[in-house]
């Protein structure tokens, strides 16, 4: 008999995700990581600011609300003062991909040992639907009425290919949870990060393609349709950098 | 007595760091305070602890954050403008309740100013420094042997109150040698730092550090609680010092490098049989108003002498509730005022000429 | 007290110097300050430092009337050599220095430490040279004390650099 049982390292708080939302997913797939690697205890889990900003009530480890964009800063300050420990941040495309590029460029440069869980959705969402670096081309937000227009807002950011660039970063592969197929592929993504960072491998950064019903204005099932036929193709899942395959 | 060594105030500030158990440090390079990172990249790792260039003071100020979090000693240093990009960072450590600290060898401003010592960011420290109703405590050291000193205070301070602690010199101070003796410490009793976020290890439930309270009665009563242990601050910790001021008819009221200037006017004013003091104030935030104000009915007037167009006058009217006349003098932009400006003055104010 | 200021171009070793007179203040127990001037360049313009010996707590460290001025190049001993109070010493460098005052109050010695330096082997050693000369007309602090004090300092680290300074000094002294 299969029970359904909620991971060990995820409190008691209910979600506050909209119907249909992923983040709840992903949660739980860190959760189940965390669990199987036996490391809740001997784990530090920073939140973003955006809609997964009270993660830290989610997760039962000990857990750090982050400044916007900033997360990956405070990572490495957990981790150099705490060089043993597991640390991850957990980050919309607004917090890295905008406000955050920086830290995030830099700490991977560095090689911190960190795993960035990185969910990309295209759009801003705990403030209303709202033009991400990471929407695509043609895409209305209320920022972009008229559609993301290249001409005026640029083009979007794929963040695993620009990383993948840098020697600091041990592993990066972006992943979907439109699926179960995918589904099980992210959390084997997330748990390699997990484990490469036990062994001081470098940065791992896992890239989420997730949905937003709410601000795209879908039902959570066109969501996913909407994910396959067009996040997807701005970004093609797959491993962009893994030093162990080397 | 332990031997003293010629240091500058930069490097004593760094030092003296290392000797108060700190082994974190993250900072960005600004002139003029660029000798205490350098100070620490060679001598950091001579300890196992770490000096760690980030890409911006945006991120060196939240690398202490996330180092503050653990519980471990950590800081950050920095001139003005790299300042104003931390307040952001600042804002969020204080609204977290966790301890380190930060130091602003300050040089004139505003926009990129200039290089040269100033006193323009006493506003910044002690009235605004972030967003939301905040404080932290601000000392404002006056010599090198004093900056050394304060640093140990300063993270005592900080883990006692868990709360930012700046140390708010200027490039004057920052460049300047002057022997250093480092043994001078007060020996404090420090609270265990149960809230840090190290890792449960199964043993308690998960601590969180956070400034996020959705609910406004929440934070309503996490901001009262914080103002609590402001007043207890105010009640406890001030500090500050006072040079002939006991049988002044005019009081300077000025503090760091400036401070310093007076003590050398006051001693021409005296030699000219003119009775002027001086009150120099340690802790700009508390700042000793109750002390201040015990001169008002002593004094014929003060004196407010600093490196700015008079951003700390209006403390010493608050304090000494108007009742004698208070006149600001200084320069600004990075320009040191001399013994001679600050005599005439002096003298302008005993003849009952100044502005 | 003593107010010294030191002043020159930068690479003249004007800040070592007057750490020198510091560093030996300090062995003196005496009460120090020393506070350099500076720019937004690494080399080169002027460099200038305040170095306060007293025996009392030093007030203001920055100073504007020297009992002695070094001046090692032109602009400096035009910004400066008014400000000196009476009674003063001045030390020139010739070499460097075309001008001269008409100040009787004080008192001015003209030395060429850098031609002397060049012709000694001691590039660089200019500044040196005038602290020399500086311990004898000024009688700051006991010759021997000063050399050991400066020497001292270098003496295990870089020897070669010890014996410059010693026979820089020596020859300062005996100019």
């Amino acid at each position: 008999m299969v029970v359904f049982d909620k991971p060990k390292a995820l409190t008691d708080i209910p979600f506050h995700y909209c119907p249909g939302c992923t983040h709840g997913i992903v949660h739980r797939l860190v959760a189940e990581v965390i669990d199987e690697l036996n490391i809740e205890g001997d784990t530090i889990g920073i939140a973003p600011v955006g809609c997964s900003v009270f993660a830290y009530n989610y997760f039962g480890c000990d857990c750090i609300e982050a400044p916007h964009g900033r997360a990956p800063a405070l990572a490495t300050g957990v981790k150099r003062a705490l060089p043993d420990k597991y640390v991850f941040t957990y980050q919309g495309d607004g917090d890295l991909a905008a406000i955050g590029t920086c830290e995030t460029v830099h700490s991977s440069a560095r090689g911190e040992n960190i795993t960035i869980i990185f969910i990309n959705n295209c759009v801003y969402g705990m403030t209303g639907g709202q033009m991400a670096p990471t929407t695509l081309l043609g895409q209305v937000t209320t920022t972009s009425p008229y559609g993301r227009k290249k001409e005026i807002q640029g083009s979007p950011i794929r963040v695993c290919e620009m990383l993948s660039t840098l020697d600091g970063v041990a592993y990066a592969e972006r992943v979907a949870v439109d699926c179960v197929k995918n589904v099980r592929a992210a959390k084997k993504a997330i748990k390699k990060a997990f484990t490469l960072q036990g062994e001081k491998k470098g940065l791992t950064i896992v890239e989420v393609l997730s949905t937003c019903p709410t601000n795209w204005g879908l039902s959570p099932e066109a969501s996913l349709e909407w994910l396959r036929e067009n996040s997807m193709k701005q970004y093609p899942l797959g491993v962009y950098k893994d030093v162990t395959a080397e | 007595m332990a031997k003293k060594v010629l240091m500058k105030g930069n490097e004593a500030l760094a030092e003296a760091a290392i000797r108060s158990g700190c082994r974190l440090f993250f900072g960005y390079p600004i002139t003029p305070q660029t000798e205490l990172s350098e100070y620490l990249a060679k001598n950091m790792p001579k300890v196992d602890g770490l000096c760690l260039q980030a890409e911006s003071e945006i991120a060196a100020i939240n690398m202490v954050l996330g180092a503050a979090s653990t519980g471990a000693r950590v800081f950050t240093s920095s001139s003005s403008p790299g300042i104003s990009l931390k307040s952001e960072g600042i804002s969020y450590i204080v609204g977290s309740d966790l301890p380190c600290v930060i130091i602003n060898v300050q040089r004139g401003g505003p926009g990129l100013g200039g290089i040269q010592p100033a006193q323009q960011d006493y506003y910044q420290a002690t009235k605004a420094l972030g967003h939301g109703d905040m404080h932290f405590i601000v000392l404002a050291p006056a010599y090198v042997q004093e900056m050394a000193t304060l640093v140990g205070e300063a993270f005592d301070l900080a883990d006692i109150y868990r709360m930012p602690v700046m140390i708010l010199a200027d490039g004057a101070l920052g460049q300047m040698m002057e022997p250093v003796d480092f043994e001078a410490k007060r020996q404090r009793v420090l609270p265990e730092k149960t809230w840090a976020t190290t890792g449960h290890g199964g043993k308690r439930p998960h601590n969180i550090v956070n400034s996020l309270y959705i609910n406004p009665d929440e934070l309503e009563r996490i901001i009262l609680e914080r103002y609590e242990r402001y007043k207890e601050i105010e009640e406890k910790e001030v500090l500050f010092d006072t040079y002939m001021a006991d049988d002044a008819d005019i009081l300077i009221v000025s503090y760091g490098i400036t401070a310093r200037i007076a003590k050398t006017a006051i001693n021409m004013a005296r030699e000219k049989g003119i009775k002027v003091g001086l009150f120099r104030p340690i802790t700009l935030w508390p700042y000793p108003s109750k002390q201040l104000a015990e001169y008002a009915d002593k004094v014929n007037a003060f004196l407010s002498l600093e490196m700015n167009m008079g951003q700390m006058t209006d403390d010493v009217k608050v304090a000494t509730s108007c009742k004698k006349p208070v006149y600001h003098y200084g320069r600004t932009g990075g320009v040191i005022p001399t013994p001679d400006e600050v005599l005439e003055q002096i003298v302008k104010i005993s003849e009952g000429g100044a502005k | 007290m003593k107010n010294l200021l030191l002043a020159g171009f930068g690479g003249q070793g004007i800040l070592f110097a007057g750490k020198q007179l510091a560093l030996a203040g300090m062995e003196a127990d005496k009460h120090i300050s020393w506070l350099p001037s500076y720019g937004p360049e690494m080399r080169g313009g002027t460099a200038n430092c305040s170095v306060i010996i007293s025996d009392e707590p030093i007030g203001s460290p920055l100073v504007t009337k020297p009992d002695i001025l070094i001046a090692m190049n032109g602009p400096s001993f035009d910004k400066f050599i008014d400000k000196v109070v009476p009674g003063g010493i001045v030390l020139v460098d010739s070499s460097l220095v075309s001008q001269k005052t008409d100040r009787t109050d004080i008192t001015v010695v003209y030395i060429p430490a850098t031609v002397m330096a060049n012709e000694n082997d001691l590039v660089g050693g200019a500044n040196v040279i005038m602290l020399g000369q500086l311990m004898k007309v000024s009688k700051l602090f006991d010759f021997d004390f000063f050399v050991e004090c400066v020497v001292g300092e270098t003496a295990k680290k870089k020897p070669k650099l010890a014996e410059n300074n010693k026979k820089a000094l020596n020859l300062g002294y005996n100019f």
